[in-house]
């Protein structure tokens, strides 16, 4: 039999291609959000449900500052990457710093926080259901800050050493959506955690 | 098959095993996978037989109660995650990018990272037989069933790390089966060949992408209520502490959420396979095309709301027992609808009696009755008598067994001739088909009974003079059967592997586009990227003067 392109072959039409990245990606994503989905769902279910411990009114604090800072890295990682688009490889290194200081803020911030809760207020994930829910769920967020930092990390020294260019803009871009996602996600926990649960 | 045969060039076997290991080839990966899960199939066997052995007679003692208890709850485990998974990732990685015009996945690195990490979390369920006893040196292997109901699993109630090790092992695998699902959605949603729309993709492809809509949907729920059970168990956290105020009845609704999505993860791709054999030993196009895919996916949007009748005698409210009891009945509408089209399909065609055929047709009927017996359970009143009886034992059994291994068998029989380049043997296919048929109604055509009769699942004996000791007998007569048939099956494997007849390209007269390259496929599969223009190409490709593109 001969090759079936020669006999299928007619006129080949133009074939849309969606980038391999942005799908790969929203999958992960689509995976992620059911995980944050069930720990929210046990936050809101075991919300006033402790038996013992301090209530969260009494601990926490709203962690304006930090939100700010994390937020806001949505939109400087956004800006680093139209300047990759535009080939501009210096302000892209500026932007992507920019995103990794907020980002390292905000988890410096979760640090000050988490030790003024188990130091001086002794709220642990021992302690009572709203310490075992609350620890688990920011933590959770945390791990995905830390793990998007990493990357982000990983890109900043590869543009040190002159590795990345423009067309790696799309790939950098693919990074950035998980990055938003980690901020949409920290929306969520702000809500849930900070406005209805105190 | 490169691994057992000695090529042309001076390769020594372990250049060939360090191929394999190293690979990042669809098929290879695709391979794997599926010897992966058959070894598996192998040792969930054995370990059902011994069951059956035990519960053959009353007042058994071949097994003591803490093995009987190990071995289901290891039955279980190893014959979702360690072989019905495998399975079907394994068919769908080597013959989604052969059937889409593609030469790998989307991101080959990656799959064998899936494969890998699946690989793993399936050792560290059988490493607990060995590191199981941990520092208090209590239990080996886990204990606690399948879905592992807190608060049994507290440490408290499980000592030593038996519990742990069946946490990761199914956070691991569900891991791996994550990446491997975006993997499988990104290659058919970017990669199609030049031609191939959405709706001229064969149907395996279309029901392939919607399990792995499914797969990214559902083990997420799994990996959090492992992540929370790990909290407990390790960091002493609360979720599933009633003593602390925690529920243990979070921990159903979060297993059942991944759970019962799970079972239409696992047999969607049976359907995927029957909607590909049926037509071509049929000689018939498949009747209905975009009503299957839209029956496929109302089966998919109805199966993540209908966990909660895995709990009606948890007592929720009569709302919730009505909402998942009306959901639970819905899945049968899709379900059925598929059903007419396959018989719509066979109606009036030439229908060749293939190996691959005949069990097709066993799964129909088969996974009719599974899915009345589900009906029956859908129930609120009937389950409440009959939830964790032997009747709900037999149910599921028809679902995976009758339903899922059946299409796998016939999609191997299938399939075997494009991997390997060599036909299975019909005379032995034909033994091995009709011994586990028979296997399988004797046994699980009886199990009904006992459940009827009231006996409930995981008790390690019963008493004499309950009347369930005949029926039992019956039960484990079935398993000689079906080990029978499994024997005929990998000496079929074996034997056809060396002395079966050469397949050539297309030894069924098939449509569709993996039996345009040769059998085995080429690493690069297509030397040309193929075009087409049908849901058919291969008949296109056959019948220039009749192509289906001129009526689809």
């Amino acid at each position: 039999m001969s090759t079936a392109a020669e006999t299928f072959a007619t006129e080949p039409p133009a074939w849309p291609a969606l980038s391999k990245g942005r799908v790969g990606m929203t999958c992960l994503i689509i995976a992620e959000s059911t995980i944050f989905t069930i720990f929210v769902v046990a936050y809101l279910y075991y919300l006033g449900k402790s038996l013992s411990g301090p209530m969260p009114r009494q601990v926490l604090e709203l962690p304006i500052l930090n939100s700010i800072c994390l937020l806001s890295s949505s939109a400087t990682i956004t800006l680093a990457g139209r300047a990759l688009r535009k080939g501009n490889v210096s302000r892209f290194g500026f932007w992507w710093l920019a995103t990794i200081v907020l980002g390292g803020y905000f988890l410096f911030g979760t640090a000050v926080e988490w030790r003024h809760l188990i130091y001086e207020k002794g709220l642990t994930i021992q302690t009572d259901l709203f310490g075992t829910t609350f620890y688990s769920l920011v933590g959770l967020h945390a791990f995905h800050v830390i793990v998007g930092l990493i990357a982000l990390l990983i890109v900043m020294g590869l543009t040190w050493i002159g590795a990345v260019k423009r067309e790696h803009a799309e790939r950098v871009e693919v990074l950035a959506l998980y990055w938003h996602f980690v901020d949409v996600v920290w929306i969520i926990v702000f809500t849930v955690v900070y406005i209805i649960g105190r | 098959m490169a691994l057992l045969k000695t090529d042309s060039d001076s390769k020594t076997v372990l250049d060939h095993l360090h191929d394999w290991v190293v690979t990042v080839d669809h098929k290879k990966l695709g391979l794997m996978y599926i010897m992966y899960g058959l070894l598996f199939f192998v040792v969930g066997g054995v370990e059902a037989s011994l069951m059956r052995i035990q519960l053959a007679v009353p007042n058994n003692h071949f097994l003591p109660p803490q093995v009987f208890n190990e071995l289901f709850t290891l039955h279980g485990t190893t014959m979702v995650f360690l072989v019905g998974m495998p399975l079907i990732f394994g068919f769908a990685n080597y013959l989604v990018p052969l059937m889409i015009g593609a030469r790998d996945l989307a991101f080959p690195r990656l799959n064998a990272f899936g494969f890998w990490l699946s690989v793993f979390g399936g050792l560290l369920l059988y490493f607990s037989l060995i590191g199981g006893m941990g520092l208090s040196g209590a239990g080996s292997a886990p204990d606690v069933g399948w879905f592992a109901y807190a608060p049994l699993t507290a440490r408290a109630f499980s000592r030593g790390h038996s519990t742990d090790y069946w946490t990761l092992g199914v956070l691991v695998g569900g891991f791996g089966s994550i990446v491997t699902a975006a993997n499988i959605v990104t290659t058919i949603l970017c990669l199609r060949c030049p031609g191939m729309t959405l709706s001229k993709m064969p149907l395996l492809a279309w029901l392939n992408l919607v399990m792995c809509g499914m797969v990214l949907i559902a083990i997420g729920p799994l990996t959090a209520a492992q992540i929370m059970l790990l909290l407990d168990r390790f960091l002493g956290a609360h979720f599933f502490d009633t003593q602390a105020g925690g529920s243990a009845v979070l921990w159903q609704h979060f297993f059942w959420i991944f759970g019962h999505p799970e079972v239409y993860i696992l047999i969607i791709p049976g359907f995927a396979f029957v909607s590909e054999i049926i037509p071509v030993f049929s000689r018939k196009a498949i009747f209905g095309y975009p009503v299957m895919v839209a029956a496929t996916m109302a089966i998919a949007f109805v199966s993540l709301g209908v966990w909660a009748h895995h709990m009606f005698t948890i007592g929720m409210s009569a709302t919730s027992n009505t909402f998942f009891a009306v959901s639970t009945m819905l899945v049968g509408v899709p379900t059925g609808i598929k059903i007419f089209n396959w018989i719509g399909t066979m109606w009036g065609g030439k229908i060749r009696f293939d190996t691959p055929m005949l069990f097709c047709l066993g799964f129909l009927f088969q996974f009719l009755i599974a899915g009345l017996t589900g009906i029956m359970l859908a129930v609120v009143p009937f389950d409440w008598q009959l939830n964790d009886s032997y009747f709900v034992v037999a149910h599921f059994h028809f679902v995976l067994v009758g339903g899922l291994v059946f299409t796998i068998f016939g999609a191997i029989y299938y399939w075997f001739p494009k991997a390997t380049g060599r036909m299975l043997s019909e005379r032995l296919g034909k033994w091995h088909f009709w011994l586990f048929l028979i296997g399988f109604h004797v046994t699980f055509d009886t199990m009904h009974i006992p459940g009827m009769l009231g006996m409930p699942r995981r008790i390690y004996t019963y008493e004499a003079g309950r009347g369930w000791g005949t029926l039992n007998m019956i039960c484990t007569l079935g398993v000689v059967f079906q080990a029978t048939g499994i024997m005929f099956f990998v000496g079929n494997i074996l034997w056809s592997l060396f002395k079966g007849r050469r397949a050539g390209n297309d030894p069924w007269d098939a449509w569709t586009l993996e039996w345009t390259t040769t059998s085995p496929p080429p690493e690069y599969n297509f030397a040309e990227l193929p075009v087409v223009r049908s849901r058919r190409p291969l008949w296109d490709l056959k019948h220039p003067t009749d192509p289906d593109w001129k009526y689809e």
